[in-house]
């Protein structure tokens, strides 16, 4: 910048010439200076203030434009972080022991209809009718045609079925998802898996809660989503279960019986690898308890677990376990059978008269109802209760299904004599066919007292539970082996399978009280095999069998039960991986001396 | 001197900034990435649900039992028996090796062949 002089020297001189006061000129040019220092401070005040509107207009700006941007946009939540938890199903599976499924969930759709949106009513209806066979199209016009605004229509369909309403291409028929229980066996364990339901429900989600069954027991695990979808693994082993529900089957419609059950379990763990109760019924459509009759013959009754039945001699074994364990006798010692045997105002009396005397071995073979009363009532009525108690046949069930806390076995409400006697060969007490399984499981395996279970990681008996010496077990076997090598049960012997078991023909009382029928009997079968060493304990039992092949009648275990034990066991054994050994005759050859 | 530490300063800043704001953008586009992956597997999942359902039903016991009952001509599937099972001792030992005779070679084949058949006749 040039700075200018405040006393240029050319105009001082010339001021001086011409006689003017060069002082004017300096005090001009100071003013001029002044002056041109206040614009340029000016300027610079101006500029500062428009660069601060313009900072303070671009801040409101911004802030303005975001508020604008919140205001005509939909608010999405900030994410921090995405969440990485798997996504499980509402219900977890049920799978039998090698994984199979036994219970799944499948996604389908309920449906439902708004009137007001429908273009043609009358073809909606007839559409819809004609999908599901059950829906009536006069019913459905009537709905659609009414003042509702929302009409259910379904709740649940297969996909087909949905495809085939979305076909109908009608904008007043919805879908709303449903997660659908599905039992892809259909009538396959029906009794253990039980059944759901659904609980609360919207138009957009259902609950499914357990009715029944392991569905019902185990409803707080399966729903549980902390076991992050882990399945609910049992004990039921399918391929078995399929054969033994078949034979059975077969077995009650040849044995003209009204009803059957079988099970079928672990001998060392009490692990039910197989149970059934027919008539059985579809767990995807599962039956509502009848309202009238008698609970017992719908198919939801579970004979198994629900049925108390007086099981007949199959109960003598438990006695003779009983005076065996206890010292009181051994297999040889002589019973006096002579007959029949009054007390009071009873009889009892054997099917066939055995003579004076039987051997206890043979007490049980024959099964002779005056023996094993004569040795219970040798040992008396307090150590007979004692020892049931012991074997578990005193007390419900703890098995895992919700009938289970019912299943307290019948009893006299006084312990008298005459019931010791006739408990002592299985009538006047009452018992789930899964309490027998256990009681035999318990005497067969060593003497270790087992729990039915239908779960895969149950804990192991220990020798804290022992019922009976290893002593007393291992004569158990010859006896139950000799019963079917020569005795009542001898239509049970399976090639290579070594059967051992007991019959149990028990009279059916009448439900009306007032004693028993004469030709109704409950037909039951008991046994373990390989006899050497139990690994399976069977039970079969027939309501009302009736053998009818023969010239009369026949109605008895031997002919009824026993026969289908043993084709159940034909069958089942190779399925469970079982070598048959056609060369163990050795505890038999024992027990015959 | 000092205006250009400023200066310096700034660029720094901005430098930072744009980082920042491409790390933020590249997150959210993982983010974005991540759940729509979730939702592919939540869909998968359900797909093979279904199929787990379909080929448990497909293998119901009924059905195997109407299979094997339609393809009894061809397959002749029997339930399991214990005459099934073999012992280790029924197992042919292995053939000697072999000698140049072709004609003992061919007798032996036949033998052979007459035994299977003679198995597969059995009831």
């Amino acid at each position: 910048m040039i700075r200018r002089p405040l006393r240029p020297l050319a105009r001082i001189l010339r001021a001086r010439a011409s006689g003017q006061d060069p002082n004017k000129i300096e005090a001009e040019a100071r003013a001029a200076r002044m002056r041109g220092k206040r614009a340029a401070e000016k300027r610079r005040a101006e500029n500062r203030l428009w660069l601060l509107a313009a900072v303070f207009l671009a801040a409101f700006a911004a802030v303005g434009g975001k508020m604008f941007i919140l205001a005509t946009t939909e608010a999405i939540e900030p994410v921090a972080s995405v969440t990485t938890s798997p996504i499980v199903n509402q219900r977890a599976d049920i799978v039998d022991r090698n994984g199979s499924i036994l219970a799944t969930n499948l996604i389908t759709a309920s449906l439902f209809a708004h009137p007001q949106d429908m273009i043609d009513r009358i073809a909606a209806a007839e559409g819809l009718a004609q999908i599901f066979p059950d829906l009536n199209a006069d019913d459905l016009l009537r709905q659609f045609s009414g003042p509702r605004r929302f009409v259910w229509i379904r709740r649940k369909m297969s996909p087909e079925q949905q495809q085939a309403v979305y076909d109908l291409g009608e904008p007043g028929l919805q879908f709303g998802p449903r997660e659908l229980r599905l039992y892809p066996n259909g009538a396959f364990a029906a009794h253990i898996l039980g059944g759901t339901s659904f609980g609360r429900e919207g138009v957009y989600a259902a609950e499914v809660i357990g009715t029944a069954g392991v569905e019902l027991q185990f409803d707080t695990y399966l729903r549980d989503p902390a076991n992050a979808g882990a399945p609910l693994q049992l004990s039921i082993d399918m391929p078995v279960q399929a054969a033994l529900e078949q034979v059975l089957a077969g077995g009650m419609m040849l044995m003209n019986a009204r009803a059957a059950t079988a099970v079928l379990l672990e001998a060392d763990t009490g692990r039910i690898v197989a149970m059934a109760s027919l008539p059985d019924f579809d767990p995807n459509h599962r039956p509502l308890p009848p309202v009238s009759g008698d609970p017992a013959d719908s198919p939801i009754f579970n004979r198994a677990g629900q049925g108390q039945y007086e099981l007949g001699s199959t109960f003598k074994v438990f006695t003779a376990a009983q005076a065996m364990d206890s010292g009181f006798a051994n297999p040889a010692t002589m019973v006096d059978t002579s007959g029949p045997l009054v007390w009071g105002r009873y009889r009892i009396r054997d099917f066939h008269n055995y003579g004076a005397q039987l051997s206890l071995m043979d007490v049980i073979v024959k099964s002779s109802n005056i023996g094993s009363a004569r040795l219970a009532m040798g040992m008396g009525a307090d150590a007979q209760q004692e020892f049931l108690g012991r074997l578990g046949l005193l007390e419900p069930l703890s098995l895992e299904l919700p009938e289970s806390g019912r299943s307290r076995p019948t009893t006299p409400r006084r312990w008298s004599e005459i019931s010791t006697m006739t408990i002592s060969y299985g009538h006047g007490i009452a018992a789930t066919p899964i309490h027998l399984a256990a009681a035999y499981a318990s005497l067969v395996n060593g003497g270790l007292r087992v729990r039915p279970t239908l779960l895969l990681d149950s804990p192991l008996p220990t020798e804290a539970d022992r019922v009976v010496s290893p002593e007393t077990s291992a004569n158990v076997r010859e006896m139950l082996r000799a019963v079917v090598q020569r005795g009542t049960a001898s239509l049970g012997n399976v090639d290579g399978y070594d059967v051992g078991g007991k019959t149990g023909t028990a009279d059916k009382p009448i439900p009306t009280g007032g004693g028993y029928y004469e030709d109704r009997v409950i037909a039951t079968f008991a046994g373990a095999f390989p006899m050497s060493n139990p690994q399976y304990v069977l039970v079969v039992t027939l309501d009302e069998p009736e053998d009818t092949t023969g010239t009369e009648p026949r109605r008895t275990a031997g002919w009824t039960a026993v026969p289908v034990a043993a084709e159940i066991i034909r069958r089942i054994a190779p399925l469970m991986g079982m070598h048959p050994n056609y060369a163990n005759p050795a505890p038999v050859v024992l027990a015959r001396q | 001197m000092k205006g250009f530490l400023y200066l310096c300063a700034l660029g720094l800043v901005m430098l930072f900034a744009t980082w920042a704001y491409q790390v933020n953008y590249r997150t959210k586009a993982e983010m974005d990435y991540v759940s729509e992956l979730q939702r592919d597997i939540a869909a998968e999942r359900q797909s093979l649900s279904v199929l787990r359902a379909e080929w448990a039903y497909l293998n119901r016991p009924e059905r195997l039992r109407a299979l094997v009952e339609m393809n009894f001509t061809e397959l002749r599937l029997m339930p399991l028996h214990a005459d099934h099972f073999a012992e280790i001792q029924d197992v042919a030992m292995p053939l000697p090796p072999m000698s140049g005779d072709i004609g003992a070679l061919i007798s032996g084949m036949m033998d052979t062949a007459g035994h299977a058949d003679a198995e597969e006749d059995e009831p």
